[in-house]
């Protein structure tokens, strides 16, 4: 029996498939280039294979949530459905718009996609092991191991910025120009929540890699950055276009936005694009701000998975139970109250930690009256907020506005609802 | 293996697993292009005039707003960086001085209806 060093599966396939390597007699360099292929190609099936789970996922859930059943017949529980749906876009005709610019038309689906894979390169799913597999440092489980994770996220996050840009520039089409005015608008502005989370973040943790993050997590980080998280999950719902931040693709007002002249596997690309890239946001939750792969019992990669399905759970509820915002809301939502927020946060949560060290109450010494004191700090700050917030809400829907779109020659005729009241 | 290495071959690996079900696509799926087919789609109707309208003029000014606030976000970043090793009180208030800035623009470009969807 050969000793596994971290006692993981992965790890132990891994040294396994180097030693054969190996007997064979291929250059060490070689070989860690070789191990690397093999890596991005296990990480980008991984993610295509969750891809097809969770939109099977988000159609029992909606349906459960609408009272239906959702796909049932294709295999057991309708497990299928998604192979069913990939046969379906694969034998697509894929038409191109008079006037396109062939080019980019055609790049962007493929650009969408692989921006939203690439955040899979930092993302953690178990412990690095340490020590030598095969004559090699045994590699993190992880795509790759970067100091600067976080920065990464963000900077990749925004690549598919890019895509809709493209997609909606080349498309020849007024609704995909306009889908992607109000995607770049979005994107745009809810990056600087993002950023203002990260930077709250990585002063807690001291650290960008994921994970060190991690393992500095001797309480979750959603108890001490309890505002940060909320920030980060609603910003990143709304950086992968989900709903309720969904109007870059509104049906009701633009048709489909920015993919509206994509059929077959092209659209498909952008829908894949969209899940992978949610899917992400959800990794990226469970690894800062819920101890990663931490847990009893099961090995690291289960605990992985279970929590980011657990917050996947939530961004669908979300996702099926509100509204979609228009335009001038979203906007107001991010600058009057999501910026202004996440800067007072992030002063609180630096004047806080530096008096709790002053007292001798750190991270490292007492991990959970720290936690627990400056969660008390975020929520006495959500409240103070949410106050503000209702109360700005109710003053202006008190103000009268005048409506803009009626001229003044025509007197709108008294509603029998308010002659009624 | 260097970190940006393997990002460089995780783009061409994820470029090429994208890119099988778009060669299958062109296979397999039929092609029969006609003139009322590719015309642009506008629910029935058809297009009129240029495609690249001339946009809102508060767009840019959002993109304005981005620009200044995301760069001065990011000279943060640096700063939580280094936070733990900071012995002294100093660099806790200029960080307060820089976000009171910030917060300081925020209220300004309030104020001048910068942020009002118009």
């Amino acid at each position: 029996m050969i000793q596994i060093p971290g006692n993981d599966i992965f790890i132990a396939l891994a040294t396994w498939t180097r030693e054969i390597m190996l007997s064979i007699g291929l250059d060490p360099a070689f070989i860690e280039i070789v191990m690397a292929f093999i890596r991005a190609l296990l990480l980008g099936t991984m993610a295509l294979l969750v891809f097809m789970l969770i939109t099977w996922l988000e159609r029992k859930v909606v349906a459960r949530i609408q009272d239906r059943i959702g796909p049932n017949l294709a295999g057991p529980w309708g497990l299928l459905q998604p192979i069913a749906d990939g046969i379906k876009a694969i034998t697509k005709e894929d038409t191109t718009p008079n006037g396109a610019d062939v080019t980019i038309f055609n790049a962007s689906p493929i650009v969408a996609g692989v921006a939203a894979l690439l955040v899979y390169a930092v993302i953690p799913f178990g412990p690095n092991p340490g020590g030598e597999c095969a004559g090699a440092p045994c590699g993190p489980m992880a795509g790759t191991e970067m100091s600067i994770g976080l920065f990464y996220i963000l900077a990749v996050g925004a690549v598919s910025l890019i895509a809709v840009l493209m997609a909606g520039w080349s498309s020849n089409n007024k609704y995909a120009l306009l889908g992607s005015f109000r995607a770049v608008a979005e994107l745009l502005s809810y990056e600087v929540p993002q950023v203002l989370s990260i930077a709250a973040m990585v002063m807690i943790a001291g650290t960008m890699s994921m994970t060190q993050i991690v393992e500095a997590q001797t309480v979750p980080f959603i108890f001490p950055l309890f505002i940060t998280a909320l920030v980060f999950f609603i910003s990143g719902i709304a950086e992968s276009g989900r709903s309720p931040f969904d109007l870059v693709e509104a049906e009701s007002e633009i048709v489909a936005g920015y993919h509206i002249e994509y059929s077959g596997m092209k659209f498909s690309l952008f829908f894949l694009g969209e899940f992978v890239h949610a899917f992400a946001v959800c990794a990226v939750v469970t690894t800062v701000f819920l101890n990663g792969w931490q847990g009893p019992v099961l090995p690291p990669w289960i605990w992985f998975f279970i929590k980011s399905f657990g917050v996947f759970f939530i961004m669908m509820w979300i996702k099926f139970t509100m509204p979609r915002f228009r335009i001038d809301q979203l906007m107001a939502f991010n600058w009057k109250f999501l910026v202004p927020v996440s800067l007072l946060n992030l002063l609180v949560l630096a004047v806080g930690d530096t008096v709790l060290k002053t007292v001798g109450i750190t991270r490292e010494a007492s991990p959970w009256v720290w936690g627990m004191i400056l969660f008390a700090a975020n929520l006495v700050l959500l409240f103070a907020a949410l106050w503000a917030l209702g109360r700005s809400a109710r003053k202006s829907r008190l103000i009268k506005r005048p409506i803009v779109a009626r001229t003044d020659d025509v007197k709108p005729a008294p509603s029998p609802v308010a002659a009624s009241n | 293996m260097d970190g940006w290495a393997f990002v460089g071959i995780f783009v061409v690996v994820g470029a090429v697993l994208l890119s099988v079900p778009l060669i299958l696509s062109a296979l397999l799926a039929p092609r029969k292009p006609n003139p009322i087919k590719s015309e642009t789609y506008e629910c029935g109707m058809e297009t009129y005039g240029d495609t690249r309208v001339q946009f809102k003029a508060q767009y840019y000014v959002y993109a304005l707003m981005f620009a200044i606030f995301d760069i001065e976000t990011i000279f943060l970043l640096p700063w939580a960086l280094a936070y733990k090793d900071f012995a002294t009180i100093f660099p806790l208030i200029e960080m307060i001085v820089f976000v009171l800035i910030l917060v300081g623009g925020l209220a300004y470009a309030w104020r001048k209806g910068a942020l009002e969807w118009l």
